[in-house]
This record gives C-alpha cells, structure tokens and sequence, in this order.
C-alpha cells in the first residue's frame, strides 16, 4: 500500500487525530515525567512514607475542584516559626524568655482537615518549659500544651472544631475566619545553646491537581509516572505477541503438514488454559516483578486466539500469484516469508498491534488490582487497588484519577486501532 | 421469532426423507462426541501444563509442604502430652512426623512422577480438604466448595452472555440494516469507549448507581436482612444482579455489535442477496433468510472468542462486585496459598470454557449446513 492513499485514508477519519492528539500527549506526559522526576526519585518518592508526606494533606482533593464549589475547601497553609521574630527577654539570672508569635489568615468557612504543629528543642542541659498557645479571631486562648519537655522532635495535635469552630454555630459548625496567631513561649535556664524550631501546618482538603491518598502522597506522581509505566507495557507486549503471533501463524500457513497442525494444536491448548488464573499465581506465588509478568504474559499469550485469524488472512495470501512468481524465481521458504507474506499482511498487523495496547495496559491493572503488581513502581493499577475501600467512601478523586488516566489510554488506542482497521483492510473500508 | 425458526425450517426442508433424517443426526452425534474428545483432550493437556506452571520454581511444591507441616503442626498442638515434652525433643519430633507426611504425600518421588498423579486428582477434582487458613473455618472438601460456587458464576455469566448473543446479533442487524445512519454512526464511534475489561465499567457502575444515586446494592447476593420468603429471596438477588450482569454486557456486547455488523454488511453485497432482492422478495424475509443465515456460524465464531475473553473477566468482575462465584473463589485461595484449591478452580474454569465451546459447537452443528448436512459429518 502506498503511503500516499494511506495518508488520505488517515486524513478522512477525524477520530485518527484525535487519537494521536490523545496518545501524542500520553507521550508527553510521559516524557514530562521521566524529565522532571527520575525514576529512581519517583519510586523513593512514592515509598517514602511518613518522612515525605507527613506535610501534605491525608485524602485531599484535587484542587481544581474548588472551581465547581460555592465555598473553597481550604488548601494546606504551612508557616514556620523561624519566619517570625523572636523576642528573648530576661527573667531573673538564669532564666530566659523567648516568645515567637506566628500568625496566619485562615480564609474559608469550611473545617482544614487536620492542624498539627512540628517542633523541635534542642539545648544543652536543662530542659527548658515551653507553652504553645493558639489565639483565635475571636480572641480567645487555648493552651495547647504547656510543659517540662526534653530534646528533640516533637508533634501537637490540634483538635480543629476547638481550634477553628467558630462559636455562635448552631446545627451546622463552621470555621472561624480571620486572623490566627500560635504563641511559642519558652522558658528556658541556659544562656545559650536553647533553639527552637517549629513549623504549624493547618492541613487543607484539597491539593494538588490529583488530590492526595491515605497515605498523604500526590496522586499526581502515579498518575503521571503511570503512563510511561503503563505505555511501556503495553507497547511491549502487544508488540511481542503480534510479531510473533504474525511470524508463527506465516510459518505455520506457509509450510503447511505437521508443523501447521501442530501450532493449532497448541494455540487450542493455550487457548483452554484459564490465562489470567495461571498469571495470578505465577505473580503470587512466584515474583511479581514487572518483567517476569511482561514474560509470563507475552510467553500466555503467543498462541492466543488471533493467531487463528492470521493462520487465515496468510492462508488467503499464501496462493497469490505473486508468491508464485516469487517460487518460480527460487525464492527460499524464509525469503517468501519474511519478504513476501508479512510484508504484504503489515497493514492487517499494525491494527491489532495498536488495539493490543489498551488490552494490556489493563491487564497490568487488573493484576494490580488484584494485588499482583510491581513492589515499587507507581502504577495506576496500583492506585486503583489501594483505592478501592474510597468506593465505598466516597473519596472519588483518587478512584476516578486513575480510572480517567485508563480510560483516555483505553479510548485513544483502541480508537486509533479500530480507524486504522477500516483504513487498512480494504473490505471493511466502505462498511 | 427468532433464529431457531429458521434453523427448524432448514432441517425440516422436504427433500428430506425420514432416513435421511437418522443419518443426519447421527452424523452430527458423531461430529459431537469427536468434538468432546478433542475439547477433552485439550483440557486435559491445557490443565497439565498449568500444573507444571504452577510448579514453576519449585513454590507448587513449597506450598505443599507449608500446607503438610502446618497440618502436622496443628496435629500436634491439640495434644496435651506434645507441649509438656523439652522443646529439642518437640522440634525432633514435629521434623520426623513431617519427614514421615512428606514421604506418605509422595514429596519424595521427582514432580515428573507426581504430575500426572496431580493431573488425575485435579480431573476428578478430589483434591482432598480445603486448608485450615482458608476461610478460618472448618475444613470442607475441595470438590463441594467449588461446586456450591459454580452456579453462582453460571448465573452472572450466563446471563450475560446470553444478552451479549442475542442483543449483538439484534442490534447489529438493525445497524446494518440502517448503514450509515446516525444511530449506526454512533453506535461504531462509541464502540472504543468500551474498550476496557468488564470490571473496569463495574467500578464506575458502583460510583453510579451504588455510591451516588444509592439505588442499587455495592455487591453481594441479597441484602444484608435475608428476605424470609423464596420470592422475595429471588427478588432481592435479581437487584444484586443487575450491576454485575451490566457490568460484563458493557464489556462484551460492543464487540459483539461490531464484529457482527460487519459480518452483516459484507454478506450483504452478497450477489445471492442482489438476486434475491431482484426477485423482490421482502425485506423481511431477505433480513433473516439470506443475510442472517448464512452469517450465523462466523457469528458464533466471533462469540466464541468474546466468550474466551469474558470467562477471564468474570474473575474481576466478580471480586468487584464480592459475588460469592468461582472468581472471587479463586482469589481467596490464591490469598490463602491453598495451591489445591487454586488447582481445582483452574480445572473448574477449564471444564466450563470447554462446556461453552461445546455449547457453541452444537450451535455451529445446528446453523452452518456444511457440519450438519455435509457428508462425514466433518466441520470446516
């Protein structure tokens, strides 16, 4: 087929670009993420834990939900003590006060999710007294808590109705606005070596543009590591399967006899044993590294069912007068093959590599669905795993981030397959 | 009015002698039970390769073991002398009892030798107890709890796939009929939104129906108060049902459509139809005599390949939606290690895609007349 009529095709079918506009910005947010986050970063990123993600908010939304509220949920507001002045004062001989007063605007009715105060004293010998008050709008004082403590780090818990409700509620309780202020008084015996360092961190309920899980991580960076992840698997395997299916299935229908036969045979087989089933329990019981499921799928997946159609298409090829010519000249069994059958039967193939795509991407998922997935790579199957109590809780952002990425891999491959088909195999075409 | 009206009036054509008749049915008995053998046969083959993947790496034989000596274990704990013994002396013992159970459970003999024991035992499916783990409950024999399961993933499955044929072949029909119209149109457009597995559209099925409207149930059977009367019973399932079944007719029925649509567009242009429709026969009879008849075996061909695919998608679809079937069976033995277990689903699972390419292969028998008409009851 000439590319020339080939273009032409391409160019009446609407839905080709917009496929490619689709699997063209998939690519794009793939190499955005490979660029801008190395993988070795996104993995320690992603399984980092508290360490990381102890600032951001637990289950937010994404942001860009606000547009579609009448009140904005709150986004995280995080201020650190050192931004304020400190004010040291003498007490008696050896005492000293040192009082730090940060303060914030709070700017929304609704409740932040969480309020929590990160701290920590360091000093020499004797412990130091400190006080932490938070002083409402309204004026009025909570002592949040006031003590002898020792060095190191340590954390506050805010309970955000006594912190932020405000008081003339009656049924429904809302946030208070306007200005807070957190008061860190410390008491402190040395002259020297007392520091104290303290970050507030008022927890919103949205963030980011994929909102956050239950373990406070960006959904964002699975999502976007996702697509290379989910790209790259799909590319491969579909790949893998086609070429070879298409190389097994020309052989096989080239020479005919036993040989044919005995690739039915098999492809029958294969097509009896129970394949996801057989792919759970290699990836449960065996390893659930990416590449030794890529190898137990592509391995599955050999002999599948489509061969029988290719077995077909090369059958009808195989009695071509120019395959004939090509005997008559003294053309090898593997030159026909190779230069002759496939060749000609390309346009059948790149469909169906394209509509293959779709089809393991979601495999992959539904094995991590299943909890059969890499142990540390971010992967959409994966989110949508960890999601799936949110079904039922109605944190729908992190269901249905993952599910959107999916979909739109799903739509734009399968799309793009399915026009190619028509374009290509000139007896759909006017159907 | 349906397609078997067409069939009866195909075999009932009167060039047909009563003995003729016989021979007919006896040659498509016989093209049947060759087909049994051949689908026999390739289960049989197809589930000794899984044993052998399953064993892949030696963790087949791992899990037994585990399973052997936790039983021993267990054994030994609910005696009252074993605990009152020094513990050198327990560990000897506990070893030498699991030696002895290895050895009585043929762990010795090369997995060769074994391979085809297992092959016998998972046919016959008397794969012995369920594990102490599985389900914290008594243990149970294998065979009884995978059949208790098998008509719950016959109903869902059944179901839809019985919509998926006669929707697919209705509904394509009506779009070829009306090639090019908008609903045609539409309908092929759509057809790549489709593009994800069954248990893909149950989660957007359950933020829907379940989880914003609240009209139809998560999951399960019946609801959680088990309505007392049968009617009432059945009723409650019908609604449990309706989410899951929907779930995988969205995922096969689009195929279906498609792959059947063109099938009726290209016989079609038929010249046999052109001729018909130059007699100026009906459009009615052209539809279903010419245009539907002679698709029908591509058509149950095609559906055969959708079925393949789906019986792999049940298994989602059911730990969706937490249908007590044979998927979710699956992944509950598979969780739990019970490598009998996941054995005899494997087998069950084959066994029923094997009952459907049967069921397909009686279908072909009874629509294509090349296997039930032609000599040497032979299919093409």
């Amino acid at each position: 087929m000439a590319l020339k009529p080939m273009w032409k095709g391409i160019r009446a079918y609407p839905t080709v670009a917009m496929s490619l506009i689709i699997i063209l910005s998939l690519i794009g947010v793939s190499i955005y993420a490979v660029i801008q986050l190395p993988l070795s970063e996104a993995i320690a990123a992603w399984n980092a834990g508290d360490d990381v993600w102890r600032y951001t908010p637990e289950l937010a939304q994404p942001t860009w939900t606000n547009l579609f509220r009448r009140e904005n949920l709150p986004e995280t507001i995080t201020a650190s003590l050192g931004e304020f002045e400190t004010v040291k004062e003498a007490i008696r001989e050896s005492s000293w006060r040192e009082t730090t007063l940060l303060s914030f605007e709070y700017e929304t009715t609704r409740f932040p999710s969480e309020a929590k105060i990160f701290y920590d004293i360091r000093y020499d010998s004797k412990r130091p007294l400190l006080t932490l008050t938070w002083i409402r709008p309204d004026g009025a004082e909570v002592v949040l808590s006031h003590g002898v403590v020792g060095g190191g780090p340590g954390r506050v818990d805010l309970d955000v109705v006594e912190a932020f409700g405000s008081a003339d509620s009656d049924s429904s309780p809302r946030a208070l606005k306007g200005a807070y202020q957190l008061r860190a008084e410390a008491l402190t015996f040395e002259a020297e070596g007392f520091s104290l360092n303290g970050q507030l961190v008022v927890y919103g309920r949205v963030f980011g543009i994929a909102g956050t899980d239950e373990q406070r991580r960006d959904l964002a960076i699975g999502l976007m590591w996702g697509t290379p992840i989910a790209l790259m698997i799909g590319l491969i395997a579909a790949t893998g399967t086609t070429v070879f299916g298409f190389v097994v299935a020309a052989v096989g229908a080239w020479h005919g006899g036993w040989l044919d036969a005995g690739i039915q045979r098999i492809t029958e087989v294969s097509m009896m044993i129970p394949f996801l089933p057989t792919i759970l329990m290699v990836g449960w019981f065996y390893s659930s590294s990416i590449w030794v499921l890529l190898i137990f799928i592509i391995g599955f997946s050999l002999f599948s069912g489509p061969l029988k159609s290719y077995r077909a298409m090369f059958l009808q090829v195989k009695s071509s007068q120019y395959i004939e010519a090509a005997q008559a000249y003294g053309a090898t069994n593997s030159r026909i093959i190779f230069r002759y059958l496939i060749p000609r039967m390309l346009p059948a193939l790149l469909p169906r590599l394209i509509l293959g795509i779709p089809l393991f991407v979601f495999l992959e998922t539904s094995l991590a669905f299943l909890g059969i997935a890499d142990p540390n790579l971010p992967t959409w199957g994966k989110i949508l795993s960890e999601a799936r109590e949110a079904l039922y809780m109605g944190h729908y952002h992190w269901v249905l981030g993952p599910a959107f990425m999916l979909s739109l891999t799903g739509l734009s491959f399968s799309m793009l397959g399915y026009s190619l088909d028509r374009i290509f195999n000139p007896r759909l075409r006017d159907i | 009015m349906s397609d078997t009206q067409v069939i009866a009036h195909t075999a009932r054509s009167p060039q047909f002698s009563r003995l003729e008749w016989l021979k007919t049915i006896g040659r498509c008995g016989r093209y049947l039970a060759a087909r049994s053998v051949v689908v026999f046969l390739t289960i049989l083959v197809g589930v000794y390769a899984a044993i052998w993947v399953t064993n892949l790496g030696g963790f087949g034989d791992k899990f037994r073991r585990d399973e052997i000596q936790m039983n021993v274990l267990i054994g030994f704990n609910q005696t009252k002398w074993y605990h009152e013994l020094p513990a050198e002396e327990r560990m000897e013992l506990l070893e030498a009892a699991t030696e002895a159970a290895f050895i009585k459970n043929d762990l010795d003999q090369p997995f060769a030798l074994r391979s085809f024991r297992y092959l016998r035992q998972a046919f016959s499916l008397s794969l012995g107890m369920t594990t102490r783990s599985f389900h914290q409950s008594v243990p149970r024999p294998v065979r009884d709890v995978l059949i208790e399961r098998v008509p719950m993933t016959l109903l869902i499955f059944g179901t839809a796939n019985l919509i998926t044929f006669f929707a697919g072949l209705f509904i394509a029909l009506g779009l070829s009929r009306r090639y090019g119209s908008a609903p045609d149109r539409v309908a092929t457009l759509l057809v790549p939104v489709f593009a994800a597995p069954s248990w893909f559209h149950g989660i957007f099925l359950i933020v829907i129906f379940a989880s914003l409207l609240k009209i139809l149930p998560f999951g399960g059977i019946v609801d959680a108060s088990i309505p007392d009367t049968p009617f009432l019973y059945a009723l409650s399932m019908l609604r449990h049902m309706i989410l899951p079944v929907t779930a995988v007719v969205l995922g096969t029925l689009p195929f279906a459509v498609y792959a059947n649509r063109a099938l009726f567009l290209i016989h079609s242009n038929e010249d046999y139809v052109e001729l018909a429709k130059a007699k100026g026969l009906g459009a009615r009879r052209l539809q279903w005599r010419y245009i539907l008849r002679p698709v029908l075996p591509p058509v149950i061909t095609n559906f055969a390949f959708i079925a393949v695919v789906a019986w792999q998608g049940i298994i989602l679809t059911e730990e969706i939606f937490s249908w007590p079937g044979l998927g979710s069976l699956l992944i509950e033995a598979i969780q739990n290690y019970s490598v009998s277990l996941v054995i005899g689903t494997i087998v069950m699972f084959a066994y029923l895609m094997g009952a459907s390419f049967l069921l397909l292969d009686v279908l072909y028998v009874l629509v294509d007349p090349r296997v039930s008409l032609g000599a040497g009851g032979r299919a093409t």
